[in-house]
């Protein structure tokens, strides 16, 4: 187990809803997770899941309105973000935590030279002067593999291919030498080629700088392999939460074990892929009990009146299934599908 | 960048000599003989012929649109009926003041425009912005003449403030020039409004945002530059409407500029200052066209890859 | 060989691309001239059996796509020749080539902006019919609620709208759709690409399944090689508007050829320590297609590159039991 005072981030029963129209949508409904030192750590699960809203809950960049943190504590170096005034967020954000984005094509503002774009985050966070900060944003371009950096930051992003771009992404969030960087499906538009060279860089600079890392990912690939830690989450929760290694090994809750399922082997040929059936839940209308229990080849009745909470299991790692609480033997309404 | 003001350049040739052709036989349409005109009332019909003969009345049509177009060239746009001086010249007297009023306009519209589009679109559906918008409602419906008579009313009658008519300190200037810009100031508004909302929705304004600065920083360094884009449009159509308008407010406000010399011009069947002040109108507005083409261009150099 | 592409060889030849060339024209200079041309596909040629699957994977800018489009006239091929159940389809006139599209059909990566939002199912399903006449009117109505039975959706779906359903459900109507005129051919331009994992096995199994009761030949164009390696028999690997390799699945995973190949291969995450292959890296990005490299398209970023790769274009060769390899080093 790693130190406590290796815990750089902590997300507590953290809630971020959503108020509109059509209802309340409990997009992130209660998810924790701890980030150490150095570590990275994949919050994985498929469109919907609310991922990408826990990583944007983090920094507070919801939009408010419709969005809203509700619930929870985000604590930083032993400090609630989620009580921290704008203007210190301010000084965290792209300083102390940065974030890199899943479309490097549009997160790039596409009027300015992707220079200027760099060099403004020294200005803003070191006080540096125009020259100065233009200086250090090519040496951050040579630090990302692009070649010829002096030209290539006088150009603009459409000028650039969309490697280059997250390339030119990763330059910017990592400037200020950050303790966290969240990365926000970072490789999912690029082509697999390009991922793997983007996936190699992250590795690297993570290596040299020390960073801890948030991966936001829905490809399990990716998530085997760059993560020490991973937090699986479902409908606004975390259904699972494994090192890597135990994740991909003994997955344990019937999400885990369907997603991978789901997945076709790159080793065996299969004449049909164990799909999960149905669709995701509505966020606005969310099962009662287990939300995954519609789906779940296992679900007894318990799974549809209460939600189970996320248990430590024997061999550290936590899961959020009647399964592997004491309860569930004693219901009687056994299924016929038992554990495997 | 270059190459492409050239060839918008070379694009606006083919446009004058249209736009010259159309003057040209427009005038040639219009009922009434300048010949008459110029002789005057009881001449008689050989002295009609013979101005007619000068004038190269009688020649085939194309013959004296090519005579027409080599004078034009050459800066001669003819004599006016009307006081026999040469048309250039009265042209360029008025010119000016025509311009100065459109180009304050202009920036009337521009900068209160933009201004208020910006703070519509950064509180959406507040009560400044539910204000911003009203407004921009009744400068877009109200026409004119309406809003430049009202404002005469108020503040020259009732109190006083600025002169009724006329033009010759900046004092002059004020009321026409809202009354010329109120429409534009609308337009710009709302298109401004529009263009930010869609930009604040844009992945960069969120990168911007996740960077740490500050929310004037965003929406003034981030979300303008790619905003103004479509306004830069908008601006220029509404340059075009402007001179239109200007021959309305020239004319509420007495004021000697363009427009009035081509109501005048009109009034009096002044046939060479008509097609001189036409095409001189015309002539701006193309200009404009091309500076606008221009600054949408550097503006958006992404359409290059297109 | 698996006993499957022998059987696949056996059978007719439904589909032979011959030279196919796209070039999409690049205006520039001072008069808006043509001054170059984007060379998306420049040269393709494969054949497909009926009842098979073939893949095209590639990265983005590799011509897949441009292939398909061209195969169904969506596009005007620049030269070659596309033979289906032995017409030349570049020939066709269009009032042909719609009697062509009854057996050529093709499903697109985002079934929400290739369905009418205005329609409902029962008359997107409808209008597929009628367009080909294929049933008299009073047998249609009983033949939606068939296409519906097939791809897995409710019968009482019929009435409602493509927003009503979720990615997976629209892209079921897109099968339906599909399917409707009983194809010989279809074409699945990244049909599951845009959804989640579990929907996308559910998908999957659902074209397979269809492949199996009606016989259909898929061609396959997709990037995520996980799902290529799944549903397909053979697979064409293409890199900028060349192909590289082409052989039987097996074959391509277990020993591919091209360095191109083995590096795309390489590249994939995976999440089992079995499925793990040494990763190569390739440098830099793919170059322009409009000024693609001399000789070897993929000489400049080749960890192999040998002189000859830079000034000779690699032919396609046979290297053994319709496995195809267009590589100097390869013999």
């Amino acid at each position: 187990m790693l130190e406590q005072e290796d815990k750089i981030l902590e997300v507590r029963q953290l809630q971020t809803h959503f108020f509109t129209d059509e209802g309340i949508s409990k997009a992130v409904d209660g998810v924790d997770f701890v980030l150490h030192k150095g570590e990275t750590l994949g919050i994985v699960g498929e469109s919907g899941c609310g991922k990408s809203i826990t990583s944007m809950s983090i920094l507070r960049l919801i939009d408010s309105p419709p969005g809203k943190i509700v619930g929870g504590e985000v604590v930083f170096k032993g400090e609630n973000l989620l009580s921290k005034s704008e203007a210190t967020m301010r000084k965290i954000r792209g300083n102390e935590i940065s974030m890199i984005f899943q479309e490097p094509m549009t997160s790039l503002n596409p009027v300015f030279s992707v220079g200027e774009q760099i060099a403004e985050v020294f200005r803003v966070h070191q006080n540096m002067g125009r020259k100065e900060a233009w200086k250090k944003a090519v040496e951050m371009l040579k630090l990302v593999g692009i070649p010829s950096p002096e030209e290539r930051a006088k150009q603009e992003p459409h000028e650039l291919s969309g490697g280059m771009r997250q390339r030119v992404m990763i330059a910017m969030a990592l400037s200020c030498n950050p303790e966290i960087l969240i990365a926000d499906e970072p490789t999912t538009a690029l082509d697999v080629t390009i991922q793997a060279q983007i996936l190699e860089l992250m590795k690297t600079l993570q290596n040299e700088l020390g960073m801890g890392v948030i991966m936001i990912t829905h490809d399990l690939g990716v998530v085997s392999e760059t993560c020490d830690r991973v937090a699986v989450m479902y409908a606004g929760k975390v259904v699972e939460y494994a090192t890597a290694d135990d994740l991909f090994d003994q997955p344990k809750h019937p999400y885990t074990i369907g997603l991978m399922n789901s997945l076709p082997r790159m080793d065996i040929d299969q004449e049909s892929l164990q799909a999960i059936p149905g669709n995701v839940p509505s966020p606005y209308n969310m099962p009662n009990g287990c939300r995954f229990a519609p789906r779940c080849p296992h679900a007894k009745g318990i799974c549809h009146d209460a939600i189970p909470e996320l248990r430590n299991t024997d061999d550290g790692s936590q899961v959020r299934c009647w399964m592997y609480t004491p309860e569930w033997e004693d219901h009687s309404d056994i299924t016929k599908a038992g554990v495997k | 960048m270059f190459v492409y003001i050239i060839r918008r350049f070379l694009q606006t040739i083919p446009v004058l000599l249209g736009v010259i052709f159309v003057v040209f036989l427009i005038m040639k349409l219009v009922p009434g003989d300048p010949a008459v005109l110029i002789a005057g009332e009881g001449a008689t019909e050989e002295t009609i012929e013979t101005i007619r003969n000068d004038l190269g009345l009688n020649d085939p049509l194309l013959v004296q649109y090519f005579s027409y177009l080599k004078d034009i060239v050459q800066g001669d746009f003819g004599e006016s009926i009307r006081s026999n001086r040469p048309v250039f010249d009265e042209i360029m007297v008025r010119l000016p003041i025509t311009m100065e009023l459109a180009l304050i306009s202009i920036l009337f519209s521009i900068v209160l425009g933009m201004i208020a589009g910006i703070l519509s679109a950064t509180k959406p559906n507040s009560i400044a912005d539910i204000t911003i918008m009203l407004l921009a409602l009744i400068g877009v419906s109200f026409p004119s003449f309406w809003i430049g008579l009202m404002l005469i009313f108020y503040f020259s009658v009732q109190l006083q403030i600025f002169p009724v008519a006329g033009w010759d300190s900046w004092m002059h200037i004020v009321l026409p020039s809202i009354t010329l810009g109120a429409m534009g100031a609308a337009i710009i508004a709302r298109m401004t409004r529009s263009s930010m909302l869609d930009v604040i929705r844009q992945d960069y304004i969120r990168t911007a945002r996740a960077k740490g600065l500050k929310n004037r920083v965003i929406i003034y360094k981030h979300g303008l530059k790619n905003a103004i884009i479509p306004v830069i449009t908008v601006i220029g159509l509404q340059f075009g409407v402007l001179l239109g308008g200007a021959v309305i407010t020239e004319t509420v406000f007495a004021i000697n500029g363009l427009g009035r010399l081509i109501v005048d011009s009109i009034y009096a069947r002044d046939l060479p200052m008509i097609q001189g002040t036409v095409l001189t109108a015309s002539v701006i507005f193309v200009i404009v066209n091309l500076i606008v083409d221009t600054l949408y261009r550097y503006f958006n150099k992404r359409i290059e890859l297109d | 060989m698996s006993v499957q592409t022998q059987v696949a060889q056996d059978k007719e030849l439904l589909l032979d691309v011959k030279n196919l060339k796209q070039h999409f024209p690049v205006k520039g200079g001072l008069l808006g001239r043509t001054i170059n041309h984007v060379k998306a596909v420049d040269g393709v040629d494969f054949q497909m059996n009926e009842g098979e699957t073939l893949s095209i994977v590639g990265e983005s800018g590799c011509g897949k796509s441009t292939t398909g489009r061209a195969i169904l006239r969506l596009d005007n091929p620049t030269d070659g020749e596309i033979y289906f159940q032995g017409q030349n389809l570049l020939k066709l006139n269009k009032k042909e080539m719609r009697k062509v599209r009854k057996d050529l059909q093709v499903i697109f990566q985002d079934p929400f902006a290739s369905l009418n939002p205005r329609q409902t199912i029962k008359s997107i399903l409808y209008e597929a019919l009628s367009i080909q006449n294929v049933l008299p009117k009073a047998k249609r109505l009983e033949r939606i609620y068939e296409l519906l039975e097939h791809v897995g959706l409710p019968a009482d779906s019929i009435h409602r709208y493509p927003h009503e359903f979720s990615g997976g459900q629209r892209q079921r109507i897109g099968i339906a759709r599909a399917l409707a005129v009983d194809p010989k051919l279809i074409i699945c331009d990244e049909a599951v690409s845009a959804l989640d994992v579990s929907v996308q096995a559910q998908v999957l199994n659902l074209l397979k399944s269809l492949q199996n009761q009606f016989n259909l030949t898929f061609l396959f164009i997709a990037h995520d090689l996980g799902v290529v390696r799944h549903i397909s028999d053979r697979v064409i690997v293409m890199y900028l508007g060349k192909i590289v390799e082409i052989a039987d699945k097996k074959t391509l995973f277990q020993s591919p050829q091209h360095p191109y190949t083995k590096a795309l291969l390489s590249a994939i995450p995976v999440t089992k320590k079995e499925e793990k292959r040494e990763r190569i890296v390739l440098e830099g990005d793919v170059p322009s297609p409009i000024n693609p490299p001399e000789g070897c398209r993929f000489h400049n970023r080749c960890p192999l590159a040998v002189d000859a790769c830079k000034t000779q274009v690699p032919p396609l060769r046979n290297i053994e039991n319709g496995h195809q390899v267009a590589c100097h080093l390869v013999s």
